[in-house]
């Protein structure tokens, strides 16, 4: 299927054909997160920002408040780090109705390393009132999360894997704020995952399966909102959740579903992730495999909880 | 341009020095009663306020969110308590509404909060942003082709912000003519640095800008440049209408405005101990005497 970063760029034409309020702001990253395909569509609403990306948040406030729909196009650590503060202040905190296209985030960047490896992000953002904080596990569901953004009146922070990752959804998606997807059951492990990850979990719970240890996938693409009703009963049929997430464990998605589990089904919950450590350059299946997020360590890593 | 009716009101209000005089009183009695809140950088931009809210911006204190009004944006937001007061002043809300600033549930909060009161354009308070919102709001402006200028007040202290440069420069590039920052050059923040043994005539610190100029920071990326006294009404209203009518050029403008930090009253100016402090009742007792305030106010 197709990278992420090529369905934000068409979304973004598909979207502004309809929506004349729509802006794209870029800081200087445009051919990265492919928001250059907008450029070329619509160049007069297409505002280069420079390599200035807190000003780039307060523009995009000021712009809001004049009834545009501005997109933003940079690196997610650009916005949960380096403009953190204006994204607090002039966006979550004033509600402000800017969309945030987090490029490259998670620790698959394409051989950058560390610098820009997000793996902090779903923490930050969450803990951000008023903030949605989506993430789209496949091509599909980016297009729908766009859709959606465009029409809800707040800040939105979209979570973008920079590669291509198998399809998880057909055409049939339907995208609900909130709302979970449990993509396969299983009565002995749930998986609960997020964004292009949910598709080596399944690969995951397809061999645990096949071993004898029957094993479901839950898919939360809505990190905030979240129906977490649908998190209590998916977890109160097995007894073993485990998180996955490329993200650190602390604070993102594992953080969630133990927050969730602990106030009213308190139940074992591990958490798979980057652990409490900076990534480094290497090719994705280096990287998936050395911070256990690959489907064979996964397997090994369950199966290893299950034997202690 | 037609004249807003409003602003034809504020046209019988002549004397602007005796409103100044009022709002500085205001704010040392709003500070005392609610023994939070900033002195000297909102005494010290009282005359701008004054001059902006009262001869200068095409507002309708009745009308707040008329799409046509100038926007004002306080990027300094520490000194929220003096724009509440020209707000106040100004008909936006009653006076005695001032007695709850900072006070729980107010709409006053200790830093402009966009939210809570109408007529403020954004919330501020974290310094440096108030210019980047500005500068998407006069891009937008400019977008719907709506005639309205975008005024942003920055400190001199403020300035220390990188944000604020990216925003400079970015403004620069757009050729934002609509968009004005007015910087308070009171030469004063909070602590900073002592003076080193040279002699300082307007204060008890060493400026932010020693030796050299912060118009001059904007003029290199290609702002246009207007120096004022921040205490002289003609001079500020002079500027103000200039740098309006440069809208229809192609640089935005920088006011830079001179002023004394604590401006109106002996003990507090030029005083960095005043840069957020309340005063006591013999204190008030002097400033209202100073002020020429009534004992009915």
């Amino acid at each position: 299927m197709k990278a992420l970063r090529d369905v934000f760029g068409e979304t973004l034409i598909e979207i502004a054909r309809t929506n004349s309020d729509l802006l794209v702001l870029d800081g200087d990253l445009a051919t990265s997160t492919k928001a250059d395909m907008f450029d070329k569509i619509f160049p007069e609403r297409f505002l280069q920002m420079g390599i200035a990306e807190q000003n780039m948040v307060g523009t995009a406030a000021g712009l809001a408040t004049l009834g545009f729909v501005p997109w933003l196009s940079s690196f997610a650590v650009f916005f949960t780090h380096r403009a953190v503060d204006s994204v607090r202040v002039q966006m979550a905190q004033t509600k402000a109705n800017v969309k945030i296209g987090a490029a490259y985030a998670g620790i698959l960047t394409g051989l950058t390393g560390k610098t820009h490896q997000d793996v902090q992000d779903l923490a930050i953002m969450r803990a951000m009132p008023n903030m949605t904080v989506l993430a789209p596990g496949d091509e599909i569901e980016c297009r729908a999360m766009m859709h959606w953004s465009s029409t809800y009146v707040g800040p939105v922070y979209l979570r973008l894997a920079r590669d291509a990752g198998p399809a998880l959804f057909d055409e049939g998606y339907r995208f609900v704020p909130g709302a979970t997807y449990q993509l396969r059951n299983g009565r002995d492990v749930l998986i609960i995952s997020t964004g292009p990850q949910t598709a080596r979990c399944l690969e995951a719970a397809r061999s645990l399966g096949e071993a004898g240890i029957a094993t479901g996938v839950l898919h939360i693409p809505s990190i905030k909102p979240v129906d977490t009703g649908s998190i209590l009963v998916a977890a109160a049929a097995v007894d073993l959740v485990v998180t996955v997430e490329e993200h650190t464990i602390y604070g993102g998605l594992g953080g969630l579903v133990s927050e969730v589990l602990s106030a009213s089904l308190p139940k074992r919950v591990v958490r798979i992730g980057v652990e409490d450590c900076w990534g480094e350059s290497a090719p994705n299946d280096f990287l998936l495999d050395k911070y256990g997020l690959s489907a064979s360590r996964i397997v090994e890593r369950i199966r290893g909880e299950i034997a202690s | 341009m037609i004249t807003p009716e409003s602003d034809l009101q504020v046209a019988s209000q002549t004397d602007l020095a005796a409103l100044s005089r009022r709002g500085r009183w205001l704010i040392m009695k709003t500070v005392a009663n609610s023994k939070a809140g900033h002195i000297g950088g909102p005494l010290s931009a009282m005359d701008l306020w004054i001059a902006l809210f009262f001869r200068v911006l095409h507002i309708r204190p009745e009308q707040p969110d008329w799409p046509d009004r100038d926007r004002f944006i306080l990027s300094k937001g520490h000194a929220a308590v003096g724009l509440y007061v020209a707000m106040a002043l100004r008909g936006y809300f009653p006076v005695e509404e001032l007695a709850t600033f900072d006070k729980a549930n107010s709409r006053l909060q200790g830093h402009p909060d966009m939210l809570k009161l109408p007529g403020l354009e954004a919330s501020t308070g974290s310094l440096g942003q108030g210019l980047s919102v500005g500068l998407g709001i006069a891009l937008g402006a400019r977008m719907r082709q709506k005639a309205f200028t975008t005024w942003v007040m920055l400190g001199d202290g403020e300035l220390q912000e990188g944000v604020v440069w990216e925003s400079v420069q970015i403004a620069a590039r757009y050729k934002l003519g609509n968009l004005v920052a007015i910087v308070d050059w009171n030469g004063l923040q909070q602590y900073g640095w002592p003076n080193f043994g040279e002699a300082s005539p307007r204060s008890t610190r060493r400026d932010p800008w020693h030796g050299t100029h912060p118009g001059r920071a904007f003029e290199a990326f290609g702002w246009k440049m207007r120096e004022v006294d921040g205490h002289d009404f003609d001079d500020i209203i002079a500027a103000c209408e200039a740098a309006r009518n440069d809208a229809v050029g192609e640089q935005p403008t920088v006011i830079v405005a001179r002023t004394i930090k604590g401006k109106g009253i002996s003990f507090t100016e030029g005083n960095h101990d005043w840069h957020s402090k309340s005063a006591t009742a013999q204190e008030l007792a002097q400033a209202r005497r100073e002020l020429q305030i009534g004992d009915d106010e």
